[in-house]
């Protein structure tokens, strides 16, 4: 495969992680930030982390990981510098990346890169894996663009699962550009984008959206489930209802979070309608949300 | 072909289905479903993930039903009545991974719904210890593939053949809707299915090689169908050793028998629009159908 700069590159194996520590004044420090290029990772700020892809890709063939391990009572915000463009590479190979996040006890995690764009040709895995603790907090944007402009995408699996204390919040797994459900009415439609937010743990929750959402407890949430379901079969009402607007769907799941679920037609319609739900999923924000005298 | 699966699939099983149009509605009323091309490409959609999905938790459930009714079988008919009733963990497991794999509350009311309808008429038809200790560990209902499953189990089918029903079951309903709403012939929608019942069988297939092959490996190769599962939780180190989880004690039998991790990385394939739909639905004036 030739990048952009000319040079040729086999695929590679990377393994990246962070490790957030607690200070004894309560502040968080990054006590392993440890880059594997093309995964570099720069601290930009106290508790700030950007991804910044030192090479193209990733490329059929690459297997990419990145370990991510919020101690209890830290915060951490991860981004990315640009957007992530998925090619393919010189043998019929998949690009693999996985994420493992692991967030502790009253830790909270912000994760939003820029989008994953999906060139022709590719064949592309992801795997994110987060493991919350039951107060933890998380705030974790996902953006799939299908192609360049006026480019048809390659083929993408992306398999999401969300445990909160042992039990499943949200498992989900998006899949792009399988001939037999292209173009389906019941997947994407004619959208070229799709996105989701997950808000999870406190503050994932907001007036428009119920009640349902707000405790946080296995067993508090399995009784909140139960008692709102038996309410909605009593009073024929949803509780915990979506708020929706056009390609936006605010979804309260059936244990502690929120889903912010997006289709749009290009890569800012999807950001704007991910802001919007976020904003009613989150209202009062969620990570990082420094105490002050923290930064 | 076990017989039981015919009554099982049957459109005129009085469990309240013919209500569901499984999102048709919406997607007709949207303008994104206008004929028997786009109902096609809906239908496929629809199968490659709420099908596939629906497939594998009623394959899980089956298991677990069957399970429940060997259990009882060999301890002379006393399957456990009261909340202590171990057999009613897994079932709220099974159906917590269902929720989790739902994020549309119109969804899950629609699914919970369902599998309380069936699993009300299918007491009476297949009475057994499965839809008993279901129905006591998810009063409200379980999700409609978790129910689907257990019914398979108490009228004798096996995993494969529920996943076979819960395929069958993805596309027949919004079909028929289609069929319905638009006016379309009856034939040529039939026709449709007759072109998808390959993909039914794929899928089936594909749900229950799921339940019982899953691979710690995410780098391994790139399949659609069957699909292949991640393993969920990277700490769960039972994950990794396919053995654990394979009770042989008949009272652990309904409770270790399952393993979490095994049902964590059953299928998870998400319809945004679906999503979308369902919400929307809940919100127009007018409806025929309740989802």
């Amino acid at each position: 495969m030739r990048t952009s700069s000319g040079d040729v590159r086999s695929s590679v194996r990377a393994h990246a992680s962070i490790r957030t520590e607690l200070l004894s004044g309560g502040g968080t420090r990054l006590e392993t930030l440890r880059s594997d290029p093309p995964l570099t990772l720069r601290q930009t700020g106290p508790g700030v982390v950007h991804l910044v892809s030192t090479a193209a890709g990733p490329l059929g063939g690459d297997r990419l990981r990145l370990d991510i391990d919020v101690a209890p009572g830290t915060m951490l915000d991860i981004r990315s510098i640009a957007s992530t463009l998925v090619l393919p590479g010189p043998f019929a190979e998949d690009s693999v990346m996985v994420v493992n996040a692991r967030v502790g006890a009253g830790a909270s995690l912000r994760f939003a890169p820029e989008p994953t764009v999906l060139a022709a040709g590719c064949s592309h895995r992801v795997a994110v894996r987060l493991s919350l603790a039951r107060d933890a907090t998380v705030f974790w944007r996902e953006e799939i663009v299908f192609g360049r402009h006026g480019e048809r995408p390659g083929r993408c699996r992306s398999r999401f699962d969300a445990v909160v204390d042992g039990m499943p919040l949200l498992r989900q797994e998006l899949v792009v550009g399988d001939p037999a459900s292209d173009g389906s009415p019941a997947m994407y439609g004619t959208a070229r984008c799709v996105g989701s937010t997950l808000v999870a743990g406190r503050g994932a929750t907001g007036t428009a959206l119920g009640e349902t959402t707000r405790e946080t407890t296995r067993e508090a949430t399995e009784d909140a489930t139960r008692r709102g379901h038996a309410e909605a079969v009593r009073t024929g009402k949803a509780v915990g209802r979506a708020v929706l607007r056009d390609g936006c769907a605010v979804l309260p799941l059936a244990g502690p979070g929120v889903l912010v679920s997006v289709l749009a037609d290009d890569a800012v319609q999807l950001r704007e309608r991910l802001e919007w739900g976020e904003a009613l999923a989150a209202p009062g924000g969620v990570a990082p949300a420094f105490p002050s005298g923290q930064r | 072909m076990h017989a039981a699966l015919l009554l099982l699939a049957d459109s005129r099983l009085p469990a309240g289905g013919h209500a569901h149009s499984g999102g048709a509605e919406e997607a007709v009323r949207a303008g994104t479903v206008t004929g028997p091309d786009d109902l096609a490409r809906f239908l496929r959609g629809r199968l490659a993930t709420a099908g596939l999905v629906a497939a594998a938790l009623a394959a899980a459930a089956c298991e677990l039903g069957s399970a429940a009714v060997d259990t009882s079988e060999r301890v002379d008919g006393d399957a456990g009545t009261g909340e202590g009733d171990p057999a009613m963990l897994p079932w709220r497991r099974l159906d917590a991974e269902a929720d989790a794999r739902t994020a549309s509350p119109a969804q899950r009311e629609a699914a919970r719904t369902q599998g309380r309808l069936l699993v009300r008429t299918a007491r009476r038809i297949w009475p057994s210890p499965a839809l008993e200790s279901l129905a006591r560990a998810v009063p409200d209902g379980a999700h409609h593939p978790v129910a689907l499953g257990a019914t398979a189990a108490a009228a004798g089918c096996d995993p494969g053949q529920a996943a076979l029903a819960a395929a069958y079951w993805s596309v027949t309903g919004p079909a028929t809707a289609a069929v319905r709403l638009l006016g379309l012939d009856p034939v040529a929608v039939h026709r449709l299915l007759a072109d998808l019942a390959p993909s039914l069988g794929a899928t089936a297939r594909a749900a229950r090689t799921a339940l019982h092959t899953w691979t710690a490996d995410p780098g391994a190769p790139w399949t659609t169908n069957p699909d292949v599962p991640w393993t969920a939780d990277p700490d769960d180190r039972r994950a990794s050793s396919p053995d654990i989880g394979r009770a042989t004690d008949p009272d652990l039998i309904g409770v270790e028998f399952m393993s979490d991790a095994c049902w964590a990385a059953l299928p998870a394939t998400t319809a945004p629009a679906l999503d979308l739909l369902a919400e929307s639905h809940l919100r127009a004036e007018t409806r025929l159908f309740v989802s």
